[in-house]
């Protein structure tokens, strides 16, 4: 099944902050190390993205779980809250 | 912020407003941080909130317009095939008479707001679009305040309730609870489904205000360790679907994905049938448990709510349980600020309160749960896969003899799974909850 995530997230209310909030901390690591790449399907918002010779990261749609943070078999993902009031805002809950 | 207060709380959710509207109402000089918008900007639930627990803290609450969006009155549980499904449910006159508001779905983006609001009328400060990044520690490395983004954002407090969440990097960084291993948490995905009321109420059989939840488990995790839910609201539909971190990390399923494909499931698919999507969204679930509970109180600080890993994952109970651990971290620093002490000796009354009470002896009881599920994986596979085919053969008229059908059943059963197996699971489950 294909599903764009695009569509769910063009639901949600996002304040974007300029500064990103996530950060990979070493490129080299995610492609020379990192054999299955889970973050590029655990991401329940697809931040995490297959380039080239990279992933890259979508910071904007960030739903705020966390998981990228922990579930990175490489500790790789520094990750912090969006600075105050910025990131996703729900708008029921 | 060159003030002091009594008491600094970091989260707006129902462990900080708790204790904050608690402190305030005793005249305590109270603030809370929160780093959403608005409080509930960043919270989600599957949109269970129980008024017993509830009531401790604002007693009249359904007087007070309190945002409920349904009241509770019937439980369904269902366990899924792929293609099938069993359904089980409980409904009592009860829950709408004599015990309403016992159980009832709230949007926690409606609700946290109308919480604060209580807590702020009482005198608490709740400052918003606030991150707090590390604690203010003495030379004795004693809890004495908090550090947050903004400009001159060090704020000083005698005690700290940390009520930030089970998502917490300030509680990693400050080492207060080690980040969770991904096998203690569930990630779960939720999607609000705008429905007409009277839509609502014909699908779910219920009244205006009366309201249901079906609880799921089965093939629909796809193999993983997981657990979905439909909930109802005023208007809307709450679909919900998660898994144990670890397995997502195994297997290559991607959330989204998952809930399409849940939506699709002949059982639920009739539910939520011409249904808007509205909202998409993301949480962790504290599923741990007892065990991985950390140090609830230290010099000068509290942990309560998620943040404390208190929730009881056989029981989607979190929410009751955050806003007594924030009900008895409040009468714990009162006491504390009467004698003046702040030291972990003077707060272990907190951690007292909660073993005494059904937040900690509940989690005691379901200590070996998480752990049960994860070496059971035949509850997510072969179990509801077999249960479907047993349904299917034995409801399927075609002239075969019922024994014949007995017979296919069996030999399916014999071939997916052994007895010594299916002995262990029953063992362990019973284990597990007893």
């Amino acid at each position: 099944m294909t599903v764009k995530v695009e569509d769910k997230l063009f639901l949600n209310r996002f304040r974007v902050d300029e500064k990103p909030h996530i950060r990979i901390i070493e490129g080299n690591i995610c492609m020379e190390k990192c054999e299955n790449q889970p973050c590029l399907y655990f991401c329940p918002a697809n931040v995490y993205r297959l380039e080239k010779n990279r992933i890259s990261v979508a910071y904007e749609g960030c739903l705020e779980c966390g998981s990228c943070r922990i579930g990175c078999p490489n500790l790789n993902i520094e990750w912090h809250f969006p600075t105050g009031g910025y990131g996703i805002s729900h708008k029921f809950g | 912020m060159q003030e002091n207060y009594d008491v600094a709380i970091v989260g707006a959710g129902p462990a900080g407003i708790s204790a904050a509207s608690l402190l305030a109402e005793k005249g305590v000089k109270t603030i809370v941080f929160e780093r959403g918008e608005y409080p509930g900007a960043k919270n989600i639930s599957g949109g269970v909130l129980y008024g017993h627990d509830l009531a401790a803290i604002i007693p009249d609450f359904a007087k007070r317009n309190c945002p409920v969006e349904r009241n509770i009155i019937e439980s369904r549980l269902w366990f899924l095939a792929k293609e099938s499904g069993y359904s089980l449910s409980f409904r009592d006159r009860a829950f709408y008479e004599k015990q309403a508001f016992n159980a009832f779905t709230v949007g926690r983006a409606k609700f946290d707001r109308w919480f604060a609001e209580q807590a702020k009328v009482k005198g608490a400060l709740v400052v918003c679009s606030t991150v707090v990044t590390d604690l203010l520690r003495d030379s004795n490395n004693r809890v004495i305040g908090v550090t947050t983004d903004r400009s001159e954002g060090d704020l000083k407090a005698k005690v700290v309730v940390l009520a930030d969440g089970i998502n917490s990097p300030l509680a990693a960084k400050t080492g207060f609870r080690p980040e969770p291993k991904p096998s203690h948490i569930a990630l779960a995905v939720k999607e609000v489904i705008e429905l007409p009321e009277e839509i609502i109420n014909e699908r779910f059989n219920t009244e205006t205000g009366h309201g249901a939840t079906i609880e799921i488990i089965g093939e629909i995790t796809q193999g993983m360790d997981g657990i979905a839910g439909i909930y109802t609201n005023k208007n809307s539909l709450s679909v919900c679907i998660g898994a144990n971190l670890s397995d997502f990390m195994e297997s290559k399923v991607k959330p989204y994905e998952m809930l399409e494909e849940f939506k699709q499931h002949p059982m639920v698919a009739p539910l939520i049938k011409d249904g808007q999507a509205k909202e998409y969204m993301a949480h962790w679930i504290a599923e741990g448990g007892y065990d991985t509970m950390p140090q609830l109180c230290g010099d000068g600080y509290l942990i309560a709510g998620d943040s404390g890993m208190l929730f009881n994952a056989l029981h989607r109970e979190g929410s009751n349980m955050a806003m007594t651990s924030g009900r008895f971290a409040a009468e714990t620093i009162a006491g504390a600020l009467d004698k003046g002490d702040f030291s972990r000796k003077a707060l272990a009354g907190y951690v007292s309160r909660l073993q005494n009470s059904y937040v900690i002896k509940d989690l005691k009881k379901y200590r070996r749960f998480n752990a049960f599920r994860l070496q059971h994986h035949e509850l997510f596979t072969t179990l509801p896969k077999l249960g479907g085919f047993a349904a299917q053969k034995m409801l399927t008229v075609d002239g075969v003899t019922k024994k014949e059908k007995q017979k296919t059943i069996w030999k399916e059963v014999r071939k997916k799974i052994s007895w010594a197996s299916l002995i262990r699971l029953l063992w362990n489950g019973w284990r597990s909850v007893k």
